[in-house]
């Protein structure tokens, strides 16, 4: 039963590699023009669209879940921390990498650290990412010291940790927010349904749902693809916190068009006012209904519904802000070129692919390590035991 | 002492010598093919577009305030003294966001390249530098494009406007845009016939508000917490230390008893 299904998917993966290095050959062979569908009037497309804006946003979990075990100092919520920074820390390599496609002179990327201009909202994301991917990768590094059995180091960055997670939540607080602060700029371009004074504020509260809601889709995922066992009770937690922000953001979201008055754009059907229904109906419609009822919120499948629902929805929600409502003032519908989606699909696979190496290689699940643990704390109500972790582990060895 | 341009479309006779003059300046083709087309673009950055027997200019228009200087994040567009917006080529790194947040949708790209670069008007910077007119006003043959000191074009549009108010719109488009252009033009048609916007707020204070907070949320967020986590933990603290009296004081009554 297990073999046929991954060969179909890695059928699926290769296609779609190949597809992408064609794609890739295309785009520094041919130019931006001849590989996208962008043009003068519409600059930013599918790669800003999803793989920047998204990809940030779909990364969201690491700083969420790190502030929630180190500052908040919620230790039960640990099991679930590695697997949660390592698919952060992929998702900004991920970016950067998309970012090499997207940019015009990709070999300058570095630019903006030495050429400053402190008014761009862009430069400010551009140091927030570069020094947030620093941040994670020295959180995920434990893991990797400790396959190597480098102690020093643990001990080095067990003893900087709680500067390191107080530095990354700034960093995203910063750059989750800024990503919607680039649309501030274009007042009279984006559409009234999404362009709003809070743009900041509702991408960073957004943030935080999606950061709650992949923790409990990738923990879904694990469970399914590597025979992990499910840490069910965390995950309701997480679901009744998820609700919580979910409404505190359709309220304010809400609150915001009824008094810009754009709640009139919904009485006329239409192409915005329809992906905007789509938007409010995954992300926020649908998962609020689901998760305040008990029964749905405390089983795996209803849990995962509506993490998945959060995820789709609020994937429609930035690419409502990055292509929907900037269509209308470009003149043009916007669809990608097959490039463009070729690329995007293999940046995609490759974090999976990537995901899945790092899970056989590397101690990112408890179980994996934890026999002595588990034992020792055979009688804790949670189903799997919480004693494994790096920084226990180091002062002990 | 900021230059300006003064374009007057009831003087234009519509020659298009400023597109070939600033063709030339620009070492761009310039054509019968290339003077048909109506919008700017990477090798055409002015235009004199048509509407029945009225004329209206496309360039840049040097804003005084310009949005795409500010939003650059490595700041390869820079607003110069003179009233020039100008282009570093070897900053830009092409993210394009200058073209996302210009509110006159002016700097292009050149997408069939592998190595592109933006191209807008410059004004003519280095012309303008020393102490030349622009292109595209030395080439007008009625004076129509007019290059000047900024103050004094002003002077000159609101007279122009005075004496023919038939002739007129009573509007110098540039005067307030964004907070004021470095190019003013005159019309005796309303501009939004040419598809011209008229956004009277300057547009860099729309972010620079929410990014001059920044300092702000980093020491506020910092401390917040930090002060969670050492609440957090002392309380962690001080249940372990409580928890090891007990067992403490279990043991020695456990051993008081034998």
């Amino acid at each position: 039963m297990r073999l046929p299904k991954f060969t179909f998917w890695k059928t699926i993966m290769t296609v779609v590699l190949l597809a992408g290095a064609y794609a890739t050959v295309l785009r520094y062979t041919r130019g931006l023009g001849a590989s996208t569908n962008l043009s003068d009037r519409f600059p930013w497309g599918l790669w800003i669209g999803f793989d920047v804006m998204c990809g940030v946003m779909l990364a969201a979990g690491g700083f969420t879940l790190t502030a929630t075990v180190y500052i908040f100092n919620l230790e039960r919520f640990r099991p679930i921390i590695r697997p949660t920074v390592l698919t952060a820390f992929l998702g900004y390599v991920l970016v950067v990498v998309a970012l090499l496609f997207d940019l015009g002179r990709p070999y300058r990327i570095w630019h903006p650290l030495v050429m400053w201009n402190p008014h761009s909202v862009m430069f400010e994301v551009a140091w927030c990412v570069t020094l947030y991917t620093t941040v994670l990768a020295l959180e995920f590094a434990p893991i990797v010291f400790e396959r190597l059995n480098l102690e020093k180091a643990l001990r080095i960055q067990h003893a900087i940790v709680i500067p390191l997670v107080i530095l990354g939540v700034l960093l995203s607080t910063l750059h989750q927010s800024s990503l919607g602060s680039l649309y501030l700029i274009v007042p009279e371009k984006l559409h009234p349904l999404w362009y709003s004074p809070l743009l900041p504020v509702f991408f960073f509260i957004s943030a935080i749902c999606v950061g709650l809601a992949m923790t409990i889709f990738e923990s879904y995922m694990s469970s399914k693809a590597f025979g992990k066992q499910l840490e069910l009770p965390l995950l309701i937690s997480l679901g009744r916190v998820l609700v919580v922000a979910l409404a505190v953001y359709a309220v304010l979201r809400f609150e915001d068009l009824y008094h810009r008055g754009a709640l009139q754009y919904l009485r006329h059907p239409g192409y915005e006012t329809n992906l905007f229904l789509l938007e409010v109906a995954l992300g926020l419609l649908l998962p609020i209904a689901l998760l305040m009822n008990r029964r749905i919120r405390e089983s795996t499948g209803g849990l995962y519904l509506a993490s998945v629902l959060v995820l789709l929805g609020f994937i429609t929600n930035r690419l409502n802000v990055s292509i929907t409502g900037m269509e209308a003032s470009a003149g043009l519908h916007y669809f990608p070129k097959w490039t463009e989606i070729a690329i995007t699909a293999s940046i995609v696979a490759a974090g999976f692919a990537i995901f899945t190496l790092a899970v056989k290689y590397l101690p990112i699940f408890p179980e994996a390590k934890a026999p002595a643990a588990r034992t020792r704390q055979g009688n804790a109500s949670l189903p799997v035991a919480h004693g494994d972790f790096v920084f226990s582990q180091a002062g002990k060895a | 002492m900021s230059k300006a341009i003064l374009y007057d479309a009831t003087v234009c006779i519509g020659c298009r010598l400023c597109e070939k003059a600033c063709a030339d300046r620009n070492s761009l083709p310039y054509d019968d093919n290339v003077a048909t087309e109506q919008v700017i673009s990477a090798h055409k950055l002015t235009v004199v577009m048509t509407n029945g027997d009225k004329f209206m200019r496309r360039l840049c228009m040097n804003c005084q305030d310009p949005t795409c200087a500010s939003v650059c994040p490595v700041g390869a567009l820079r607003k110069t003294e003179l009233g020039p917006v100008t282009y570093d080529e070897s900053r830009c790194i092409g993210c394009r966001y200058c073209m996302l947040a210009c509110p006159f949708g002016v700097p292009k790209y050149e997408w069939g390249k592998v190595l592109p670069r933006v191209r807008k008007c410059d004004m003519c910077a280095d012309r303008v530098a020393a102490g030349r007119p622009t292109a595209c006003a030395e080439a007008c043959p009625t004076g129509a494009t007019k290059f000047g000191d900024r103050d004094e074009l002003i002077r000159e549009a609101k007279d122009r406007i005075d004496k023919a108010p038939n002739q007129y719109i009573n509007h110098i488009y540039g005067l307030e845009e964004v907070g004021g252009t470095s190019v003013l033009e005159l019309s005796s048609v309303p501009f939004d016939l040419f598809g011209l916007h008229t956004p009277t707020e300057p547009l860099p204070m729309l972010t620079y508000r929410v990014l001059s907070r920044l300092p702000d949320i980093v020491s506020l967020g910092g401390v917040l917490l930090g002060g969670v986590w050492w609440i957090t933990h002392r309380r962690a603290e001080v249940a372990a230390a409580e928890a090891k009296e007990r067992q403490a004081k279990k043991d020695n009554d456990g051993n008081g008893k034998q």
